[in-house]
């Protein structure tokens, strides 16, 4: 295994110490983005009036190299996919030149063809203006402009065994198979992973030129082959900012943790409760305490509700890599709630303690300034949430 | 000739709903279209130059089933959004 899961991680303010400054989060909804501006205690939040009214926004994400740069991933039912870019904070807004797109295939055959952008990620603090995006149907995309014009990235849209690990759109989820998580490793730009629904999670050390898979432990559902790369369905992965060896997921199939050079996923989600279990959606690493992450369950019984076990909404948290879990939901709902978090939905700020935000299918923004033990609602009756994002300015 | 344009697409048009562009086909028409309103064309044709799932082009009253739809002088192009949901 290459140095690079050995080397320590360069200290940063983002990565030692505790952020002081206001917490902004960026919501992306099913008709719009909303941009939420707290104060600096956390205490006091500001609903912005929309942004993209009617737009389907998967991903609103700000650039930390800048800390002013924003990109959105939008589309409506009627209109194909793009990215507008903002370079003042959300003042105002420009489309991408160039949104991501498959290559026009030869007359006669089949080409693929973007739905939606789902996934955008700030490349490495010494590659400034990289981005990358992950699109459903499953296509990896990067940017050198900051996002003004993107072209595929890496073999892999095209590469045949990619293709039947991506499998079909009848594959994917119910709305549509999707590349996300894409991770750029702090110590080394060349150092990558993305995860596919379906499709697995893989790896790159050499800046995107080979990538290999990273599945070995994880489950599949039940009756399929866990060698077959194709059922595997990972949910979420987040790699943790103070140990980038050690990275969480939460997969359609329990959660999990892995400790670089290790190619083995452990079921830490086997500690959950079990009448709770380990489904769900999103996964959330603290900035600084590699040990602590948060999940977000859901009923993943029967015909997969996708809401809160028993209309009781829950995030858990662990403070020893998943060797046990507590349950958090002080200030929620005690009965018939029933949400579901979305994977892009939930996420941490940098403050201490650290505060913690998600957003939910019936459009309400809640957050905790206590590291989950006291949650407070921010903010109801926006459209459903697809994605939060705290950006701390 | 004269396209008419959804107001899904009438930011690109500064809120224009019809606006002039010439062409012998639909896509010519929707290049020049792209040309003067940069990005127009990506939001209703795929990378695979095939009208958009909820995107209907009509010639007069005419739907064309391809951007190869031959335009004669005088036509009316129709951009339609169709239903899409709620």
């Amino acid at each position: 295994m290459s140095d690079r899961h050995r080397a320590p991680v360069k200290p940063t303010t983002t990565t030692r110490t505790s952020a002081t400054g206001p917490v902004t989060l960026l919501i992306g909804t099913r008709k719009g983005a909303f941009i939420v501006r707290g104060d600096r205690s956390r205490r006091t939040w500001k609903l912005s009036a929309p942004m993209f009214l009617g737009h389907i926004v998967h991903h609103v994400v700000l650039d930390p190299r800048d800390r002013r740069t924003l990109l959105a991933a939008a589309r409506t039912g009627h209109l194909g996919p793009t990215v507008f870019r903002s370079t003042d904070f959300g003042k105002t807004w420009k489309e991408a030149r160039n949104p991501p797109a498959f290559p026009k295939v030869p007359e006669g055959q089949k080409g693929r063809v973007v739905d939606h952008v789902f996934w955008l990620t700030p490349g490495h603090a010494s590659e400034p203006n990289v981005w990358y995006a992950g699109t459903s149907p499953q296509g990896l995309f990067r940017s050198a402009d900051g996002g003004v014009t993107w072209e595929p990235f890496s073999y892999i849209n095209d590469n045949p065994q990619y293709r039947e690990w991506m499998g079909t759109v009848q594959d994917g989820t119910p709305d549509g198979p999707k590349l996300h998580s894409i991770i750029v490793d702090p110590r080394d730009h060349a150092h990558l992973y993305f995860a596919m629904s379906g499709g697995g999670v893989h790896e790159s050390v050499d800046g995107g030129k080979s990538f290999t898979t990273l599945v070995q432990g994880l489950e599949v559902v039940d009756g399929f082959d866990p060698a077959t790369v194709t059922f595997h369905d990972p949910h979420c992965v987040r790699l943790c900012p103070r140990n980038p060896d050690r990275l969480y997921q939460q997969n359609h199939c329990g959660i999990y943790r892995i400790d670089r050079p290790s190619y083995q996923w452990v079921r830490i989600g086997r500690n959950m409760p079990k009448k709770i279990g380990d489904i769900g959606f999103p996964m959330v690493v603290h900035p600084r305490d590699p040990d602590t992450a948060w999940v977000f369950p859901m009923d993943g019984s029967t015909v997969w509700p996708r809401v809160s076990q028993g209309g009781k909404p829950a995030a858990y948290v662990t403070k020893n890599a998943g060797k046990s879990w507590v349950r958090l939901d002080k200030g929620f709902p005690r009965s018939d709630a029933w949400w579901t978090v979305k994977r892009q939905a939930m996420t941490a700020d940098a403050h201490e303690p650290v505060g913690l935000y998600f957003g939910t299918t019936g459009g309400e923004v809640w957050a905790s300034r206590t590291g989950g033990a006291r949650w407070d609602c921010l903010t109801r009756h926006l459209p459903e949430i697809y994605s939060v994002e705290a950006a701390e300015l | 000739m004269t396209v008419h344009i959804p107001s899904p697409l009438r930011s690109y048009t500064k809120e224009k709903s019809a606006v002039e562009a010439e062409g012998i086909t639909v896509a010519e028409v929707l290049s020049a279209l792209d040309h003067r309103y940069p990005g127009l064309r990506f939001r209703i044709i795929t990378e695979q130059d095939t009208i958009r799932k909820h995107i209907r082009i009509f010639v007069n009253e005419t739907q064309a089933q391809t951007l190869k739809t031959p335009l004669r002088p005088g036509d009316e192009v129709y951009i339609i959004c169709a239903l899409s949901g709620g």
